[in-house]
């Protein structure tokens, strides 16, 4: 457990500083900084593995009561309307559709995400960032932002989903 | 292989640590907790819970505290009648109207008595109420928010202690003066007390499905001291008692002056019959004033009204609804067991308790023997009522509860001991001395038709050498006892907050299930809530601005706020965006008059900031919520009074 903590501090400082790296405005005070973060960032990462939030993991289901869902070719209009409401009070704190904010934008989501692992990830973060790869590695990408369990029905996942099919 | 070594090296430890225990017992007394199984008694192991909740009155902390029993551990202290800055409670603008009164702002009071409501005379965990006893309050509090919804006060009333008690279907909250006063008040001799100063019973009835409070009516009695009280239940419901004392009326140096009687009364008041009176149109319209302050759950917030009349009653216009009962030695505690016939008055000058029969008390009524009057109220014969006596051998008794075997248990304030009695023999059972000088006693249910009879609590007024000593003062010290077997074993001690008077305990499985974990976003009603980002903003109305802000982990919205300036009055009306469980964010503004705000999932609280100094001041999230918490901060420009730097709130930009 231990040692795990200190990898994933690792994980996240290396993170932080490659973060700090990508910074654009020059403002005098932070000349020295970006110096010495760029020569961190140069660093090989430790695999070559995609980011996880430009991974396509469509065969990944990830973890918890949603175990397999159909999509009608047709989108439910009556339906996306819901989600998008509902997506707009709980969840547009952190997710903007026009750009990268807390978490990543729910746009082109089901090029990349199965159905079933969208909606266990809304259901129960938790558990996804426990035990989901890709749901462990986004944490890491996104600064280690949690995403909140906003203690929504199934119903108004599925909702949120067929919003997402609009985008 | 690490882990492997910590674990054996763990293990070796324990291992020691037991063997070296197990010598010390061999060695030592053999009334030590861990020699017998007291130990495992109290244990509630981590992870696991207790079996009974436990609200204690602060006394002086004007609150409610909420523990675990048997474990003794502090869940929760509730705010009622203070101010207290943990929540923003009495500092939010919110909630500044629940401590009102026709005072003014009163930000403190001294809590006694709390009291669970009742269906059928069994506890139904829907409320808790309390008193406030310093400027007369009644409070009611949700049993599934744990938050104060209603605090009424109560005019011609002062010093509120025989009170909060509520009767056994709920139908009313009860609340006599334990100081009679001028009533109206009215500048007057102090000396001209007797005969001319009232004591004010009053009874609030409680509406059955909001629980909301209405001052209903108020008797005005002789100008006694009213100390305690509890209802009849059983074939006694629709009877009230109340512990009287000083029935000399002095004014002056009362501990002398109000002992002089030999016995002081048990007013038996049959509040039925004075309910139909009032409801038919009897009793006399009085022009006063009190605060009626609210709070609503889905607005999040209090409203204070100010009542002007209140309905009294002269009970010697109603025959029949009031009796007194001659009792010793200026009773203290008035208990009615769980069937409704025994009413124990315990004369706190005594040794011995004087138990009232209510079938008697009845028969003496019809057959109309009495024993003089007291201003017009008739007198019953101590023999007639009295069912027994139980001569303890102990010194103060003061307050007793039951258990559900017919047993009974009083404390005795003196002698430093709980005793146990049986009802209807009157013969002491048992006695165990407390650690100090112990006032009330708690059962679970102990004052209702069903208690649940394993544990009972002592609340002790002196500490001394129970704890680590903590200088001159120190906390409360409450002894628990496991009455389950013929004799009760003390088994633990732990300490309270503030001084717990009287305290209501109600098994776990009656609350926990039905506790709120979070407030509903959709069903958020604050005028100044945000439901979506998207909706925060800053308006500006002349001096005054409002900041329209939603906090989830771990940004507020908006976080840099420009065009404040000096002078104005700035109101933070934050909305906290989580919808899970235990996910507060709090709120702390540099330089504030004022206390943080601890704003729960799907609630808004507001706090007003009055700028004083040009710059730029950060705010915060007080409460730990998240990996990012250090993160969740922001800024607000503070522009001199003539600026004209424009008004822009932002996230991000």
């Amino acid at each position: 457990m231990n040692t795990k903590t200190f990898v994933t501090g690792l994980v996240i400082s290396f993170l932080l500083l490659s973060c700090g790296g990508k910074e654009e405005k020059k403002e005098t005070f932070n000349v020295d900084r970006k110096k010495s973060t760029e020569t961190i960032a140069e660093t090989p990462e430790p695999n070559n593995e995609v980011p996880a939030s430009q991974r396509i993991t469509l065969e990944d289901k990830g973890v918890g009561q949603i175990k397999e869902i159909t999509l009608d070719p047709v989108i439910n209009m009556e339906m996306a309307a819901a989600g998008e409401a509902i997506f707009k009070t709980n969840c547009t704190a952190c997710h903007k559709l026009d750009k990268r904010f807390i978490g990543p934008s729910p746009k082109g989501i089901l090029e990349r995400r199965s159905p079933e692992w969208i909606m266990n990830m809304i259901l129960d973060p938790k558990l996804m960032t426990e035990q989901d790869r890709c749901a462990k590695d986004l944490l890491i990408e996104f600064n280690g932002a949690a995403m909140a369990n906003q203690n929504l029905t199934v119903e108004e996942t599925r909702s949120i989903l067929e919003y997402f099919r609009t985008l | 292989m690490k882990k492997y070594n910590y674990f054996i090296s763990a293990l070796m430890v324990s291992a020691l640590l037991l063997t070296s225990c197990g010598n010390q017992n061999g060695n030592g007394g053999s009334n030590s907790a861990l020699a017998s199984n007291n130990a495992e008694k109290v244990y509630v192991a981590p992870g696991e819970q207790d079996e009974f909740y436990a609200f204690m009155s602060g006394g002086y902390s004007g609150n409610i505290t909420v523990y675990g029993l048997p474990s003794g551990r502090l869940f929760k202290e509730i705010p009622v009648f203070s101010q207290f800055p943990t929540s923003g409670y009495g500092y939010s603008e919110e909630t500044k109207p629940m401590l009102n009164t026709s005072f003014g702002f009163v930000p403190w009071d001294d809590a006694h008595h709390p009291d669970i409501s009742q269906t059928n005379g069994e506890l139904d965990g829907r409320w808790i109420f309390i008193n406030g006893n310093n400027t007369p309050r009644i409070a009611r509090v949700s049993l599934s928010t744990f938050e104060t919804e209603e605090i009424i006060e109560l005019p011609n009333s002062a010093g509120n202690h025989s009170s909060s008690f509520i009767t056994e279907n709920t139908e009313y909250v009860v609340a006599g003066t334990r100081f009679s006063v001028p009533v109206p008040q009215r500048d007057m001799p102090i000396n001209e007390y007797k005969g001319n100063f009232k004591g004010a019973l009053s009874f609030i009835s409680i509406a059955p499905d909001t629980g909301r409070l209405n001052l209903d009516f108020q008797m005005m009695m002789p100008g006694f001291n009213y100390d305690l009280s509890h209802p009849g239940r059983g074939k006694s419901h629709g009877w009230f008692f109340f512990t009287t004392y000083n029935t000399e009326e002095a004014n002056s140096l009362m501990e002398v002056n109000s002992s002089q009687n030999d016995k002081d009364f048990i007013a038996a008041v049959n509040w039925k019959m004075i309910a139909e009176y009032v409801k038919n149109g009897g009793g006399t319209k009085m022009a006063t004033e009190y605060a009626h302050n609210v709070y609503d759950e889905h607005t999040h917030s209090a409203t204070s009204t100010m009542k002007k009349e209140v309905i009294t009653v002269d009970p010697t216009k109603v025959p029949g609804a009031v009796f007194f009962l001659p009792t010793p030695k200026s009773p203290h505690g008035c208990d009615v067991d769980p069937s409704g016939q025994y009413i124990i008055g315990n004369g706190k000058l005594s040794a011995d308790l004087t138990i009232h029969s209510f079938d008697k008390m009845i028969a003496a009524i019809e057959g109309k023997k009495f024993d003089g009057e007291a201003y017009g109220i008739p007198i019953l014969k101590f023999e007639d009522v009295l069912a027994g006596t139980v001569k303890s051998g102990g010194l103060g008794p003061l307050h007793t509860e039951f258990d559900d075997k017919g047993n009974a248990y009083t404390t005795f304030f003196i002698s430093s001991e709980v005793v146990k009695w049986k009802l209807g023999t009157w013969e002491v059972l048992d006695r165990q001395p407390t650690f100090y000088s112990v006032g009330h006693l708690m059962i679970p249910g102990g004052n209702s038709r069903k208690p649940f009879g394993k544990y009972v609590v002592a609340m002790n007024k002196i500490t001394k050498d129970r704890y680590l000593p903590t200088g001159p003062e120190m906390e409360h010290s409450a002894q628990l006892y496991d009455i389950s077997g013929d004799k009760m074993e003390l088994i633990y001690d732990f300490p309270t907050h503030g001084e717990p008077h009287y305290a209501a305990g109600i098994p776990a499985e009656l609350l926990a299930p039905k506790s709120k974990k979070i407030y509903r976003l959709d069903d958020n009603k604050h005028p100044f809530a945000v439901t979506s980002p998207d909706q925060a903003k800053v308006v500006r109305e002349g001096k005054e601005v409002h900041v329209y802000m939603s906090t989830i982990r771990s940004h507020f919205t908006p976080d840099n706020i420009e065009g404040i300036k000096v002078g104005d009055k700035v109101y933070f009306h934050i909305t906290n965006h989580e919808q899970d469980f235990d996910v507060p964010h709090g709120f702390a503004m540099i330089g504030q008059n004022t206390s943080e705000l601890l704003i729960m999932p799907g609630q808004t609280k507001t706090s007003l900031w009055e700028p004083k100094k040009v710059g730029v001041w950060p705010f915060y999230c007080t409460d730990f919520c998240s990996a990012l918490h250090q993160e969740m901060q922001g800024y607000v420009r503070v522009s001199p009074a003539d600026s004209d730097v424009p008004l822009t709130y932002t996230l991000g930009e």
